[in-house]
């Protein structure tokens, strides 16, 4: 990298459903309170990305903040808007183009499971006519056969989705506030088997902004900085296992997310036992155990141990999904990614309030993944 | 066992009759098999003709009606669905039919069979192999 980039403000708008606030004017909410806690004025700002999946394009948004005639550029990229509005935004800065730039992601999406249309992704029209088009039924499967393989029990799955809602319960950006116990976890009606509700996170609404500065403004500005050590995103290699696939290749290719971490780290110059605090895509419970092992904090097998001993929890040996993660705020696509930062941003500036980590944490990591096969991770430190 | 004779089946192309019938996929020139074989290939594909058993990758039960496109029989009944490997092909997505849920067991042999979609349709499926 030529040069430090800094996260020097983070706003949110909370997680959940906001009736009557568009999904632009959630990012709005997150993008001022993002200025103010850097201290900066939307004039100072020299480059904007950002965007949504259903709520419309981010330059929009100089409507309401200002015609500074700054460079914004719109994403568009499903899952990973806000790893990629966060990527170019980073870039600006340690390139020399300017020294403070903004990332912005927001949404507001329809209730229910997403609905895709066969033609829009490729495939014949009987593979959504029978049935099989389903993103839940992928997350299903993957983690069906991971479970099998590797000894995991649903009461394992259950404890992801009870300690979610603990810490949702903690956290003012949540969307899920109370706490849900195992048992009602456990019973709760199965939607793809074996996953019940309490289990899979819900489209929502929400906006984060982060505003970042070069070395240099972060110096002038005298900032509560925390240091970008690196940022990596990838689609997905041959074979790899992912959503609405009629077919898969035998024996089966790599994973994006490995592929992803293994860059990140190697990046950084650190390994998995150096973050101090993890958030990692949580889409439902059995996706927060692969990428336990996917991102090489554990082995295959060990979540069980792990989620027994309250490993994860908090206050345990590596905290994951410090804000209850999807599970308990829901995923605006758009900003899902970016809240992933926040949550980091807010720890290791021990603003974190009553879910904050406790021992000072140094190194955050944060973990999104999506359809049709992409992951992007970033790992922050201060 | 339900019944598809005398049903259309729900797409085209995506079954040879046999007995017994076999899903057609298509070959690339690197060896690797695809399922189904696309309307538009965007590369040369070898048509070929998958075995009609294999063994059980991953599977799933669908709780809950689907929006559109799903186009099943109403009221909606729950069903079930997987991944089959197709030994040296391909691991392919299909209903699973005759049996239940607590029944499957990772690596069970499968067999492919045509069933009933609705009272017009009919479409793919995998079984679990008889004992002899």
């Amino acid at each position: 990298m030529s040069e430090n980039v800094y996260i020097i403000g983070a706003g949110i708008h909370a997680f959940g459903r906001t009736e009557g606030r568009s999904g632009r004017a959630q990012g709005v909410f997150a993008l001022r309170q993002a200025l103010a806690d850097a201290g900066v004025e939307w004039a100072d700002i020299g480059f904007a990305s950002g965007g949504s999946v259903a709520a419309g394009s981010a330059d929009i948004m100089v409507n309401d903040l200002g015609f500074t005639s700054l460079p914004f550029i719109n994403v568009h990229n499903g899952c990973a808007t806000g790893g990629s509005a966060l990527t170019s935004a980073h870039n600006a800065i340690a390139s020399g183009m300017c020294d403070v730039a903004v990332a912005v992601g927001f949404d507001k999406h329809e209730r229910g499971a997403f609905n895709a249309k066969p033609s829009g992704y490729g495939l014949p029209e009987w593979y959504g006519e029978t049935g099989m088009m389903l993103t839940t039924q992928f997350f299903a499967l993957k983690i069906q056969r991971y479970m099998q393989l590797h000894g995991i029990s649903r009461e394992t799955l259950g404890r992801v989705a009870e300690k979610a809602f603990r810490n949702g319960a903690l956290c003012d950006h949540a969307w899920r506030r109370s706490p849900v116990d195992l048992e009602t976890i456990l019973g709760a009606p199965m939607v793809n088997d074996p996953l019940t509700k309490y289990m899979f996170c819900s489209p929502a609404e929400g906006g984060v902004a982060l505003v970042l500065a070069s070395e240099k403004k972060l110096r002038e500005l005298g900032s509560d900085g925390v240091r970008i050590d690196s940022i990596a995103f990838r689609t997905r290699p041959e074979g790899s296992f992912e959503v609405f696939a009629p077919s898969i290749r035998t024996p089966p290719g790599g994973k994006p997310t490995v592929l992803a971490s293994r860059a990140a780290f190697e990046q950084a110059g650190i390994g998995p036992g150096d973050i101090d605090v993890a958030q990692l895509q949580d889409t439902e419970s059995g996706a927060e155990l692969m990428h336990m092992a996917e991102n090489g904090f554990c082995a295959d097998g060990e979540q069980e141990e792990w989620l027994a001993n309250g490993w994860s929890e908090i206050h345990g040996r590596l905290p994951i999904n410090t804000d209850g993660g999807c599970l308990a705020c829901g995923e605006p696509v758009g900003a899902s990614g970016l809240r992933q930062v926040y949550e980091n941003v807010q720890q290791l500036r021990g603003r974190a309030g009553a879910r904050q980590v406790p021992r000072d944490p140094k190194v955050g990591y944060s973990h999104v993944y999506g359809a049709p096969g992409l992951s992007a991770v970033a790992i922050v430190t201060r | 066992m339900d019944d598809a004779q005398g049903l259309s089946p729900i797409a085209a192309g995506l079954w040879a009759e046999g007995p017994p019938p076999r899903l057609i996929g298509g070959r690339k020139a690197n060896g690797e098999i695809v399922f189904p074989l696309p309307d538009e290939p965007l590369q040369p594909l070898e048509r070929v003709e998958l075995s009609p058993t294999g063994t059980l990758w991953s599977w799933t039960s669908q709780e809950f009606q689907p929006k559109p496109p799903f186009s099943g029989p109403e009221p909606f009944e729950p069903f079930l669905l997987g991944y089959i490997e197709l030994a040296n092909e391909v691991i392919v997505e299909s209903r699973i039919v005759g049996t239940s849920i607590d029944r499957l067991k990772l690596g069970m042999p499968m067999r492919l069979v045509i069933v009933a979609f609705d009272d017009h349709r009919s479409t793919y499926a995998f079984r679990p192999e008889q004992p002899a």
